[in-house]
């Protein structure tokens, strides 16, 4: 035995230089068919369930119906919209983990226009008022910890945290204010018999406006991203803040400008919210989706078109759970799990994508080398 | 890429066993969805904000299940459900999906539910703890509650007699006899509930006082553990909650302290000091409401459950009550069905010193501004839960006896 010779490692990792477009999504799908499989098993052993009816009742919570299509566009809408307007903070590298206390900042200022407001003016300013407040809301409670990490380089994901349970809090205050009947702890619809500063349908629909606004949004959100200046700024300081500051671009500029672009749309998703989709203001209307929109753009490589796809994913995949437990009588928690598995298995092709395995060649083959 | 095509040729090959394997097993359980969903059969929904692992919406899932096997109607369930948007789509979609008559569980469901009553004028919404059924004036929309502070008094006996054992055995004097009570918010439901449950221990130890302290949650275990931890550190020296969580009786556990529970018998958390419980049973409005849709009747907009309907329950009576009880009991509760007792009997409480005179209005019609357009108090009681089926027992000022510790809910 030559002792001198280093002896391979059983597997080792390289960093896949390129890779083919078509390879890349091989994967992709490979993975999502590995982990059906794997749920599969897990199905069956666990519930003695079918798992193809299974996955048919997933398919049938969110496309069963035309109603039920129309409350996925809704919600892939949302959730899109979260996630577009984080995707700027994250390709900047900030790790703004408050887009649920943003959002929540423009749901608070569009239910205190329409709670303090409605019925006092006409529709269309009050409209426009709760629209402009939602804004600046969402752009202030994102600025906040932005303005701080630029000029005092705190840390950001603590920061925008806290900022979420400050939002919460505030939104709790106002709800005791609000409530209806007393001390029910609820505020119900706003303005239910009026309909005061509620958004138009159009063309009949409920949810289309939503589904509008948030492709509109999204489309604005990709050309910023890939074509603007400040988008190519932000990437620059994403990926380097000393080469940043090298090319002379101001770095806290840039940090507070573009936490202010994730506040509007923050804002902006919020006023939705309550102006056209659920018509209240509880301390829980956004959701988790700030949280959930941080895995929706980080799954799309914050390329906001691909968010529709790694969104869509995320919605189907919880209707789908929700729809499990109506048909087959089981706990939430066992759609969650499958839910848990295909992530697991989604996030994990990431990495087959990026890197290479190799395995060690056999004894002989070795031997030859 | 050869290789991997390989594999995923060989993935799809494992895939395809696994669904003609999976396909044997599933003409069974195919066969059996549809013998349960066979022609007639009518289809029941019910929407609630948790699952079975909340004690509240439990309470309402055990008895829908059990009320839709015995009727024989197929069951459609939509748990998790927050008090949103979501609510109306979950209820209308239960349209779709063919349901008769559908329920919700949580109180701010509501107005989703009244939404969607709109939208199919010809489907039954059956809203529990709701307050709107009587003013909104919609034909397919109705509310439903319990006369639960009938359990409540009856707990309060309970309790009552556990101070006159403490006061006769010397433990504390009569004007220790002081109780704590955790609730939740500063609402009907909960005022009415401490209100009833004072009175039932009043009813037997005329000196008892109360403190009571709220949460602002209906779930927090955290803050109900806490809270009665500061009602026993005031000198409560016994503890009762409307509030859905643990926390309380497992504090008196830990601390010795006797413990009237709601919703669900807590012996198992607190052995050494559970008393008593009382819960609502929703199995017969279930039953009830069902029960005219099949025959073709109307549903009443507002229904209260009663004793008699077995929709109030007393629950397993602890190890440590004290002597007497069960006939005390027994002999209260023919009283309050018979109509010799009344819970809010204005010659047994004052408010602010002076009983509550005939015609004394109670705010039973939710409006913004709390307005008290109801006259409530006549033949010497106040009415609860008659005018609608939420109770209204006014939440201004405590009965005198009780000391609110903090109103900020």
């Amino acid at each position: 035995m030559d002792k001198n010779k280093k002896k391979e490692p059983l597997i080792h990792i390289t960093k896949r230089k390129e890779i083919s477009r078509s390879r890349e999504w091989a994967i992709r799908l490979g993975s999502i068919l590995i982990a059906l499989i794997v749920c599969a098993i897990i199905t069956t052993l666990t519930t003695h369930l079918n798992p193809l009816s299974v996955y048919a009742s997933m398919w049938e919570g969110s496309f069963g119906s035309e109603r039920k299509m129309w409350a996925l566009s809704k919600e892939l809408s949302i959730l899109l919209m979260v996630s577009v307007a984080l995707a700027p903070s994250f390709k900047m590298k900030f790790w703004n983990l408050g887009g649920e206390g943003q959002v929540l900042a423009g749901v608070l200022a569009t239910s205190a226009c329409m709670i303090t407001l409605g019925g006092k003016i006409d529709n269309a300013p009050l409209i426009l008022m709760s629209l402009v407040t939602a804004l600046i809301a969402g752009a202030v409670w994102a600025f906040i910890p932005a303005f701080f990490r630029a000029k005092w380089n705190t840390n950001e994901t603590l920061f925008t945290l806290m900022m979420n349970y400050v939002a919460t809090q505030i939104v709790a205050y106002f709800i005791i204010r609000w409530e209806s009947p007393k001390g029910s702890g609820k505020v119900g619809i706003i303005n239910s018999n009026t309909e005061a500063g509620w958004l138009p349908y159009v063309a009949g629909k409920q949810y289309l406006l939503v589904v509008l606004v948030a492709i509109v949004v999204t489309i604005l959100m990709y050309i910023y991203l890939k074509y603007s200046k400040q988008g190519y700024e932000l990437s620059v300081v994403g990926e380097s803040e000393n080469t940043a500051r090298y090319v002379g671009i101001n770095v806290g500029k840039v940090i507070m400008r573009t936490l202010i672009v994730t506040g509007l749309v923050c804002g902006l998703t919020g006023f939705l919210l309550v102006a056209a989709t659920d018509h209240t203001i509880t301390t829980t209307l956004a959701g988790g989706r700030g949280f959930l929109g941080v895995m929706v753009a980080w799954l799309a490589h914050f390329n906001p078109i691909g968010m529709v796809l790694s969104g869509l994913l995320i919605v189907f995949m919880s209707r789908g759970a929700s729809e499990i437990s109506t048909a087959f009588g089981l706990n939430r928690s066992f759609g969650d799990i499958i839910t848990g598995i295909i992530l697991f298995f989604v996030i994990g092709s990431e990495f087959f994508i990026n890197y290479k395995v190799h395995f060690r060649k056999s004894g002989k083959e070795a031997a030859d080398a | 890429m050869k290789k991997f095509l390989a594999l995923l040729v060989s993935l799809l090959m494992v895939l395809t066993l696994l669904v003609s394997c999976g396909g044997g097993g599933d003409t069974t359980g195919g066969g059996e969805e549809e013998g349960g969903g066979e022609e007639g059969a009518l289809k029941v929904g019910l929407i609630t904000l948790h699952d079975e692992n909340s004690t509240y919406d439990k309470n309402f899932l055990d008895a829908f299940n059990e009320s839709c096997s015995k009727l024989g109607v197929e069951a459609i369930i939509e748990t998790n459900v927050p008090e949103g948007q979501e609510c109306y789509d979950k209820a209308m979609d239960l349209v779709d999906k063919g349901c008769s008559i559908i329920f919700a569980d949580s109180f701010g469901h509501e107005d989703f539910m009244i939404q969607a009553a709109k939208e199919a004028p010809d489907v039954q919404f059956c809203h529990a703890t709701g307050v709107k059924a009587h003013t909104e004036g919609l034909a397919n929309y109705h509310n439903a509650f319990a006369a639960i502070y009938e359990g409540r008094y009856l707990a309060g006996v309970v309790a009552g007699m556990k101070l006159n054992e403490m006061i006769d055995g010397g433990t504390i004097t009569a004007d220790q006899a002081k109780m704590g009570y955790v609730g939740a918010y500063t609402y009907n439901e909960v005022v009415s509930g401490y209100s009833s449950f004072f009175l039932g221990a009043k009813s037997v130890c005329p000196t008892v006082t109360m403190d009571v302290t709220f949460t602002g949650s209906w779930y927090d275990e955290t803050a109900e553990k806490e809270g009665a931890n500061k009602l026993i550190q005031n000198g409560c020296v016994l503890i009762s909650q409307h509030a859905d969580s643990f926390g309380a009786p497992t504090a008196c556990e830990a601390a010795g302290v006797p413990n009237v529970s709601y919703n669900g018998s807590t012996k198992a958390q607190g052995p050494n000091t559970y008393l008593v419980s009382s819960r609502i049973n929703w199995s017969p409005y279930y039953e009830y409401a069902i029960g005219q849709v099949q025959n073709g009747g109307s549903i009443d907009a507002d229904w209260t459950g009663t004793l008699d309907t077995g929709s109030v329950e007393i629950l397993e009576l602890g190890d440590v009550i004290a002597e007497g009880t069960q006939d005390k009991l027994v002999e209260v509760e023919a009283g309050l069905k018979d109509g010799s007792i009344h819970v809010f009997d204005v010659s047994t409480f004052t408010i602010k010193g002076e009983a509550l005179p005939d015609g004394f209005e109670a705010d039973v019609d939710s409006d913004p501004e709390y307005q008290a357009d109801t006259p409530a108090v006549s033949g010497g009681y106040f009415h609860e839960s008659e005018y609608r089926s939420a109770p209204y027992f006014p939440t201004a000022d405590p009965i005198d006896g009780i000391s609110l510790l903090d109103t900020a809910f």
